[in-house]
């Protein structure tokens, strides 16, 4: 199992604009490398990333193999009411990771 | 019998296959990209700062922060950001997408890059139209090509 980091702040007054930045390892192969027999070694990347604030989508992202390895994304969102969010990885061979996260907003 | 010629043949044609083999996007490609995105809307400079730095060591993580300049309310938000670097193998880097949520239109990553070459953010808009900003960057060690393993 990859492991994600997330980096927000755990409680926010309503209306504040939160920082989030994410972190997932994967290698990001990009498909384009060969070994040095010269076989090409396949794609296996993150395709896709979402942010779920109580299940809205807040913000969504698709990769490509230009992403540098263990992708980082960093965005913001505006803390309106305490409770979870989501993030959720997918990629190729079946990669998937979903973390969530709890915000307390005051 | 093998000859130090026949060797030298042989590993030059392994070194050429292993350069080719990471063909670069076209300028046709790089086009193609941006159209599948923007469609036939015009795509005038401004709004959009991207953040890269002019020199970069290694291609293999190079930080990259990309802002619209946008009030991010509901009737004038950015939908969307797409980035290009017209020299990798492909052309397209990232696109990112903001929700209703979304409290500014900001992403900061971190991305490949193969060549010394230009990157360009495009946002789009919700009244639609498209906005551009570029960044010339020379790579001294390219992600890709030098890193066979």
């Amino acid at each position: 199992m990859a492991r994600a980091v997330i980096r927000l702040p755990s409680t926010a007054r309503r209306g504040e604009i939160i920082e989030i930045t994410t972190l997932v390892q994967h290698p990001m192969e990009t498909g384009f490398r060969r070994t040095q027999l010269g076989e090409a070694i396949p794609r296996n990347i993150v395709r896709s990333f979402v942010c779920a604030y109580n299940g809205e989508e807040v913000f969504r992202a698709t990769l490509h193999p230009a992403i540098a390895a263990n992708p980082l994304l960093t965005f913001s969102t505006v803390a309106t009411e305490s409770g979870t969010i989501t993030f959720t990885w997918s990629g190729d061979n079946g990669f998937s990771v979903t973390q969530s996260a709890t915000i307390t907003v005051t | 019998m093998k000859s130090r010629r026949d060797f030298l043949l042989a590993a030059g044609s392994i070194v050429f296959a292993s350069v080719a083999a990471g063909a670069r996007a076209t300028p046709a490609a790089m086009h193609e990209a941006v159209r599948k995105v923007a469609g036939d809307a015009e795509i005038r400079r401004g709004l959009v700062k991207l953040q890269i730095a002019p020199l970069i060591d290694n291609g293999n993580a190079v930080p990259l922060t990309v802002t619209v300049d946008s009030p991010m309310t509901p009737d004038n938000r950015v939908r969307a950001i797409h980035v290009f670097a017209e020299k990798n193998p492909l052309p397209n880097v990232l696109s990112v997408y903001f929700g209703a949520r979304a409290a500014r239109a900001r992403v900061v990553t971190r991305i490949r890059l193969a060549d010394s070459q230009t990157v360009t953010a495009i946002a789009e808009l919700s009244d639609g139209s498209f906005w551009s900003d570029a960044g010339d960057v020379v790579v001294t060690l390219s992600a890709c090509l030098e890193d066979i393993v």
